[in-house]
């Protein structure tokens, strides 16, 4: 099963819920990895006309074939698989560009590939709160280092050595949505040196 | 009184009819000087003296605000209404010393939109020409589509045509003219707010047909002032000052209250704000809600009114003030 049920935290972390079809005048979807399965989940509840309409961006990551043919089987308008994230931002600012009021922007997968898929559509104009979000698969973190301000990805220990500067940072659960990243804090600032045990917290 | 309702005392400069139902008032500060300034969509209340009635109005600024030399409304006469209108259009003359209060804000823009698209219908246009005064000097991107019932009624609509080329669509009811809000909606770019300002049933249309096509709820946004319902006189017991109240027909529960010297707090008078919601301790009869306030489950509760447009039938209600 790839859903993971988060403990309540601070108010920063997000929070995903489920997606649900909704109407509009368009489906923008962004998935990776086992988000896949949110959208065939979704597709129990959607009728041809939906998918008609919808445009999927995938990003298989790990999972390399093992959804890919289900995804395009869904008859979606437009579908798209690419190889990360990061190939497939400019499709993604394009498809946002295109789209008028109405459309309905779906998000599932990693933390990283929601946080950073939503900080674009926010960008262009949907309020946060009316994007729709599943979490599947991972949840290995995207961090800020807050000293060099260094982003590594798919963190799964705590604490965890930033990939630019190299301290050992403390993973918080303290999140920012503008740069789609969970905080780094220096975990031996008061005591240099004394840096704890790495311990496996993600997956 | 309530918080964010202090009072300025002003002096009518200008009276000046626009067309058969809709005169123009300016206020200066009597002894000179700044207004406060405000943001397009703001409010302020009028106080009216009419004999042994003061009548309390909220009217949409539609000055610049920028301008904070003079606040101008415009003020549509309603025959059936309740007087505030008639006393406006009949008792109020140029250098006549009022009390109104600073502005308001509940119909405020989203400054994170790309573009703002206004829904105008009738007198309803008054909020969108100060923030369109606002949103040129921002270089702001907006459009307005106004709906009239004819063209000598529609108020301003030729001057916003002139002022703001391009950018003003009016629809004229007499000719058969409508927005056609399907295709409207339909072609916004994405971060487009909608903001409408007109009768109820506009204002609902707007609001059905931008969910049914998809449109967020965070980016529809929308005003309508209620004037407070007549009805069937009831009486009020007040628990923390103990008072009995009479609320007379014609006479809003919050009118009356303030009438028998009872502090009520209160923003909107017209059941959009919140300010005024009551607490109700007891109860024996039926609530008449008339507010956008309240959820549909409140509503139900019998523990919450809003004074400033609901009403009550019944035996006994006690309220927490």
């Amino acid at each position: 099963m790839s859903k993971t049920e988060f403990p309540p935290s601070i108010t920063s972390r997000p929070v995903y819920g489920e997606l649900e079809a909704r109407s509009g005048s368009g489906h923008l979807m962004i998935a990776d990895a086992e988000g896949a399965e949110a959208l065939l989940e979704l597709a129990k509840s959607a009728d041809k006309d939906f998918w008609a309409k919808a445009h999927i961006i995938y990003i298989p990551k790990k999972t390399g074939t093992k959804y890919s043919s289900q995804l395009e089987e869904l008859g979606a308008g437009q579908y798209y698989a690419g190889p990360s994230y990061e190939a497939a931002q400019s499709r993604i600012r394009r498809a946002l560009q295109d789209c008028h009021m109405g459309t309905q922007v779906y998000l599932s997968g990693t933390e990283s590939l929601m946080g950073q898929a939503m900080a674009e559509a926010t960008a262009a104009g949907i309020p946060h709160t009316a994007i729709q979000t599943e979490h599947r698969g991972s949840t290995a973190r995207r961090m800020q280092c807050v000293h060099c301000k260094g982003i590594t990805e798919d963190v799964t220990t705590d604490p965890f050595e930033c990939s630019h500067c190299g301290l050992s940072l403390f993973v918080r659960d303290h999140y920012s949505r503008r740069l789609a990243a969970f905080q780094g804090v220096r975990v031996d600032a008061e005591d240099p040196g004394n840096i704890p045990e790495k311990v496996e917290l993600f997956k | 009184m309530s918080a964010g309702t202090a009072k300025l005392n002003v002096t009518v400069a200008e009276v000046k009819p626009i067309n058969d139902l809709v005169t123009r008032f300016k206020f200066v500060r009597t002894g000179g000087g700044d207004l406060p300034t405000f943001s397009g969509g703001a409010h302020t209340v009028v106080e009216m003296q009419d004999g042994d009635i003061t009548r309390l109005n909220a009217y949409s600024l539609m000055s610049n605000p920028a301008d904070r030399g003079a606040y101008t409304i415009s003020v549509r006469r309603d025959d059936q209404g309740r007087g505030g209108s008639k006393f406006m259009h009949s008792k109020v003359k140029e250098g006549m010393e009022m009390v109104i209060s600073n502005p308001v804000n509940l119909f405020s823009l989203d400054l994170r939109a790309k573009k703002h698209l206004m829904l105008a219908g009738g007198i309803g246009i008054t909020p969108f020409m100060a923030q369109m005064h606002q949103l040129s000097m921002m270089g702001g991107n907006f459009e307005l589509h106004y709906s009239v019932r004819t063209a000598s009624l529609g108020t301003y609509a030729k001057e916003l045509a002139e002022r703001y080329p391009g950018k003003v669509h009016i629809y004229h009811d007499d000719q058969k003219e409508a927005i056609d809000l399907k295709t409207l909606l339909a072609n916004q770019p994405l971060g487009t707010h909608v903001y409408v300002c007109g009768p109820k049933g506009m204002i609902n249309w707007v609001h059905g047909t931008a969910e049914e096509m998809g449109w967020p709820r965070e980016a529809v946004h929308s005003e309508e002032f209620l004037a407070p319902a007549s009805g069937k006189p009831f009486e009020v017991k007040c628990a923390v000052s103990n008072k009995i109240v009479q609320v007379g027909e014609h006479q809003s529960l919050l009118e009356a209250l303030e009438a028998a010297g009872i502090d009520a707090p209160y923003l909107c008078r017209g059941g959009a704000c919140g300010q005024c919601e009551t607490n109700v301790i007891g109860y024996d009869g039926k609530f008449l809600h008339y507010d956008h306030w309240l959820t549909d489950e409140q509503k139900a509760g019998g523990k919450h009114i809003m004074p400033c447009v609901s009403r009550f039938e019944g035996k006994t209600l006690v309220l927490d003030r």
